[in-house]
């Protein structure tokens, strides 16, 4: 069975998930310093994880499903990394 | 691109409330990132997204899958486990930088101890 309404919603969801990465994307350049613009990268790449999600419900495919597990796991990386350049100016000491 | 997959009613149901659901507190956690004034305000509305707007779409993830597939699907778990553990280690972290640099420069609008 095809529900029209699904595809609506699943649309729809994605439409707000791509306005929440517009806010993140208006705070990493507006940001008045740094933490702020790091910040901003953290909410961007969690949007874009939870697109992609929905872009895997919405194929049924599971190929999407891996792409945001690597997403999730590089951007804890990429932030802690950004966090820690911050504190002490170098990343790797 | 307008489809959506083949899924019995109850299913259809379900999934379109919670992606729909957590698609919503996602936005309304990257709203209040733009519509705070502090940085030590605009640290706690973006753990809206990881926390209960990730839940909501793995639920809706983990419905879809396992009744296309006809079998439990639960690897999902793992993307929730995760996210949920990492959010406040990395917000931590930056909020502890945020204050090193902002008592280094004297800035006036620092948490006192």
């Amino acid at each position: 069975m095809n529900w029209p309404i699904l595809a609506l919603a699943i649309t729809a969801a994605q439409v707000l998930l791509g306005l929440a990465m517009g806010c993140a994307v208006y705070r990493v350049f507006r940001g008045p310093r740094a933490q702020d613009r790091v910040l901003g990268l953290d909410a961007l790449y969690l949007s874009g994880m939870l697109l992609l999600l929905t872009y895997g419900i919405q194929t049924g495919r599971t190929l999407f499903f891996e792409a945001a597990l690597v997403i999730a796991l590089l951007g804890f990386a990429g932030t802690v990394a950004l966090a820690k350049f911050l504190m002490r100016g170098e990343v790797i000491e | 691109m307008i489809q959506s997959p083949d899924l019995p009613l109850w299913a259809a149901i379900i999934v379109g409330i919670f992606v729909l659901l957590g698609a919503s507190i996602t936005l309304i956690g990257a709203l209040g990132l733009i519509r705070l004034n502090s940085f030590y305000e605009r640290v706690h509305p973006p753990t809206l997204g990881p926390t209960l707007g990730t839940i909501c779409i793995l639920v809706a993830s983990i419905t879809c899958f396992s009744t296309l597939q006809s079998r439990p699907i639960v690897h999902e778990l793992l993307i929730g486990l995760f996210v949920t553990m990492t959010t406040p280690v990395t917000l931590m972290l930056l909020a502890r930088a945020a204050v090193y640099r902002d008592r280094k420069e004297g800035s006036p609008d620092v948490p006192q101890e």
